[in-house]
């Protein structure tokens, strides 16, 4: 495992085309921290996605700048430190005062404001080529909207409604189809963040943001919350799934669907559908095809097909689900869900229902 | 050395004063007005904090040494590090920087007190009763709503987080008010110090002659003037938000998020200025006298902490790549961002400059102030890698920042204030700090440093956001996390030898006598600790180190100015 993400990060400092003289060293450098770095599926350093790589190689050429400063100076200040200090057979005078040289001045102005000049340059590039790109028009549109302390996602052409797991198709690089994101917040500020895949940008109430992403090879990407937004920030996770053409078409086609309204030969699912449909759960949840229709939490029309609930922390299990039910509070404290104090049988029937919700 | 009784030949000696009846020691220090007392109260009030915030600290990193660590609740994190961070910059590092520039700069400048003695223990009172404010909302915030006790919503408290739906109860509003007084606080004392230093300096003191330390005290005052002024702004709205409906941050009522960032960081950046450039008045008084010798080009000096000075109030937005600014207002505060690192690095070659040539004495002051040259130096290059925006996409509100901005207040404000600690204490006590203790307190605090803030930003690099009070298993973040918990335990020991050696020092240290360190600055040709009228005849200088032209009269300074 940690070989084959050594090869990954490898090949993907070979991609940057603008920088590669300069990436050479702090590759060096990366390479003989890299076992500090192996096996984190959030590396800022294993970029996946075209954002996350043009940031990748800017971050390359930043470091390797601060690293050659930095050996300079730290070293010409340790050799002064060792050579100019006081020494046991020094005589009592004090040394020659010197009180300074516009010529040498000049000299360590000058050079930093070309190195701040060089740096704000190949900056600004980067800033462009992400921020100022043009949207194809095979790009995928998912609308984010970040609640305290979940996600939800919307795909207003697809006419799909899920949460806390966004699924995209990957982008071929040949012929690219990336997913652009219109983030905004229901309450306070937030902030989407998977390294892999792009740096992060806020989701602000009253305001719209937008950001693309563009994996190249189907999987999983892991992410989180990083602008705090109250109690539980920590609990707030990301999961992409980057999926192959086929898979997101069949994962959209599926989500498209209603709710199974056919329980029959499931009389406990029956039962707990009812006691769903005649609690206080429909005000914050939406399940298509029935009249729960609040949007105050995530959309549970599909809940049995994400592998987590509770945005991320938690299997998607019937026990978990069932712990979650009862009394949200024990599994992430501070979440908004209220427990419902429903008795065992309720709550069995309700976790039975929500199980069939493929 | 030169003989110190000869250095002081000139200057007229204390008279002792004539009353008789002495009234109590509380009461003294309680009504003072000598700035001499005010900065001692300022320090010592701002070391009760620190050792308070300190505490918060370590709690954290307890409670983050593994995942999913139930150490202490979410609610209780959350509190911990709003509290830690509010305390660090309002009530540490503003007072404990104040008070050295209120004790320091009238004895440098050969003044007898601050212009105004009674604004000046106002201004203290004021402060240190915005702190106790704070700390007050630990028992008296639940209020009506029993929503909680001291305020979560992190130290620059983004809208609409403080706004009553989302933060309701009293907590927030302590945390505004508070901060209102200690700003009240710091503009009182900023408009003494600039009002000192232009009006008080004694015969032949021009500004050219001006030790660097007031340099940096005068120029950090200004900005207080114009920075505090939107932040005071700010919580105003707040509290008008919260209580009179107004709709400023109001995102539900059509009020903007953004505004409120941007009121904040054209505070919080400069902040950070404020709270460095002090230290850097540390640094240019201690390196010389350690190096023995002048410090390298003073004019460079002053210009480019004058530069910081005023470029620093163009960098705000860089604390918000993230929030959607748009091409055009991200290529600027990168510019903006990348050049304050001209002058500080002007600052940075003065002083090896100043060391080139000299003759290092590696006592406890020098040796804290060459811990704060090589962190000080890291921190800055970090922060050019935070200045690039794309990168800081990435590094922003993660465990990189975190450890950035640590590095510099901790590795180059704390050391300095260390630095600044063993350099003056004999003058304002009267005895010298133990050199052995000084020197345990070094290393371990050196050490632990570095275990905490070296590796604290490798989490930032692994996608490890800041804020969170537990985090997953499997993310690469488990011994980095470890490892920082270690390294603020064996800080925490290092901190302990100090206070210890504070107090121990006070009644055991030796005999200081007015010039422990060979120095060359007015502050030092009077008693330790120095009479309440400082200097009983009114200095007269000719140079910028008055005391080398009397230690030296066949080479003075006066000759090359």
């Amino acid at each position: 495992m940690g070989l084959l993400r050594q090869i990954r990060i490898a090949r993907s400092i070979r991609v940057p085309k603008q920088v590669r003289p300069w990436s050479v060293s702090a590759a060096c450098l990366l390479a003989f921290a890299y076992p500090a770095f192996a096996g984190s599926p959030t590396n800022i350093f294993d970029p996946a996605g075209t954002p996350a790589r043009s940031i990748f190689s800017l971050s390359m050429l930043v470091l390797s700048v601060t690293l050659v400063i930095f050996l300079i100076v730290a070293g010409l200040l340790l050799y002064a430190l060792i050579r100019f200090r006081q020494r046991p057979t020094d005589t009592a005078s004090e040394p020659a005062q010197v009180y300074g040289s516009n010529q040498i001045e000049l000299s360590w102005t000058v050079i930093p404001i070309l190195i701040v000049v060089m740096l704000f340059l190949s900056t600004t590039r980067v800033i462009l080529e992400t921020e100022a790109k043009p949207k194809p028009a095979s790009a995928v549109n998912v609308i984010v909207i970040g609640h305290q302390f979940w996600w939800e996602y919307r795909y207003p052409k697809l006419g799909v409604v899920t949460a806390n797991e966004l699924h995209i198709p990957v982008s071929d690089p040949k012929n690219p189809s990336p997913t652009y994101l219109q983030m905004s917040s229901a309450d306070v500020s937030h902030s989407f963040w998977v390294p892999r895949l792009a740096g992060k940008t806020d989701l602000i109430p009253n305001r719209i943001n937008t950001m693309w992403i563009d994996p190249a090879e189907a999987g999983l990407y892991l992410g989180q919350c990083a602008q705090y937004c109250g109690t539980q920030h920590a609990k707030m996770l990301l999961r992409v799934y980057a999926q192959l053409p086929a898979d997101f078409a069949a994962w959209i086609k599926q989500q498209q669907q209603p709710a199974q309204a056919d329980l029959s030969g499931q009389p406990m699912a029956e039962e707990g559908r009812k006691v769903f449909l005649h609690n206080a759960c429909i005000n914050c949840h939406t399940v298509t095809g029935t009249v729960a229709n609040g949007r105050f939490g995530p959309d549970l029309t599909h809940l049995a097909s994400r592998d987590t609930i509770a945005s991320g922390p938690i299997v998607n299990s019937p026990e978990n689900l069932k712990a979650w039910i009862a009394n949200p509070d024990t599994l992430k404290p501070g979440s908004l869900m209220p427990s419902m104090h429903l008795n065992d049988r309720d709550l069995n029937a309700v976790t039975a229902y929500l199980t069939t919700l493929h | 050395m030169a003989n110190a009784t000869t250095v002081l030949e000139g200057i007229e000696r204390t008279a002792p004063t004539g009353r008789s009846q002495r009234p109590s020691v509380v009461y003294e220090w309680l009504t003072t007005v000598d700035h001499k007392k005010i900065g001692i109260m300022y320090i010592v009030y701002a070391l009760i904090f620190l050792v308070i915030a300190g505490t918060q600290a370590l709690l954290m990193r307890i409670q983050l040494a593994v995942p999913n660590n139930h150490f202490v609740s979410p609610q209780i994190f959350n509190r911990l590090f709003t509290m830690h961070g509010t305390t660090m910059v309002f009530f540490v590092g503003v007072p404990i920087l104040f008070g050295f520039g209120n004790y320091l700069v009238p004895l440098m400048i050969g003044a007898r007190d601050m212009a105004f003695p009674r604004l000046n223990a106002f201004s203290f009172w004021i402060s240190a009763f915005g702190g106790i404010l704070l700390y007050m909302s630990y028992f008296a915030a639940s209020g009506l709503y029993g929503a909680g006790s001291a305020p979560d919503v992190g130290w620059f408290a983004y809208a609409p987080l403080t706004a009553k739906v989302f933060s309701p109860g009293h907590s927030t509003d302590y945390w505004t008010l508070s901060i209102l007084m200690s700003g009240i606080g710091t503009t009182g004392t900023a408009l003494n110090i600039v009002a000192t230093t232009i009006c008080l300096r004694c015969k032949g003191m021009t500004l050219t002659r001006m030790p660097l330390f007031v340099w940096l005290l005068f120029v950090t005052s200004c900005m207080v003037f114009i920075v505090v002024s939107p932040l005071t702004a700010a919580q105003i709205m707040l509290t008008l938000d919260r209580y009179l409906g107004s709709h400023f941050f109001d995102t539900q009522a059509g009020g903007s998020a953004v505004l409120w960032m941007h009121f904040f960081w054209i505070f919080g950046h400069p902040e950070v200025y404020i709270l460095i450039l002090p230290t850097f008045a540390f640094i240019n008084e201690i390196v010389p006298v350690f190096s023995r010798k002048a410090i390298f080009g003073y004019p460079a000096m002053v210009a480019a902490s004058v530069g910081i000075g005023f470029v620093s109030l163009s960098v705000w937005a860089h604390h918000m790549f993230t929030v959607g600014m748009g091409p055009a207002g991200n290529t600027f505060f990168v510019f903006a961002t990348m050049v304050v690192s001209v002058p500080t690095g002007i600052k940075m070659f003065n002083w090896l400059a100043t060391i080139w040539g000299g003759k290092v004495r590696f006592r406890t002051p020098m040796m804290f102030a060459v811990g704060f040259l090589f962190q000080f130096l890291i921190a800055g290059l970090t922060g050019i890698m935070l200045s690039s925006a794309p990168f800081d996409w990435q590094l922003s509100a993660s465990y990189f920042v975190v450890a950035h901005f640590h590095y510099v207040l901790v590795g180059g404000i704390l050391f300095a204030l260390f630095a600044a600690f063993y350099y003056w204490y004999p003058k304002m006590t009267g005895r010298m700090m133990s050199e052995t203790l000084g020197k345990w307190h070094f290393w371990f605090f050196v050490v632990g440093f570095h275990l905490t803030f070296d590796f604290m930003h490798i989490p930032g690099l692994l996608g490890m956001p800041r804020r969170i009070y537990t985090y997953e298993a499997g993310r690469g973040w488990e011994y980095w996390n470890l490892i920082v918990g270690i390294g603020a335990i064996v800080q925490t020991i290092g901190t302990l030898i100090f206070v210890y050696n504070l107090v121990h020092s006070y009644f055991r240290g030796k005999e200081a006598g007015p010039d422990p360190w060979d120095a060359w600055t007015l502050e030092w040709s009077t008693d330790s600790p120095p009479p309440a009228y400082n200097f009983a005849v009114e200095p007269t200088v000719g140079s910028r180190r008055p005391l080398w032209d009397l230690k030296h009269p066949e080479d003075p300074d006066s000759s090359y100015e």
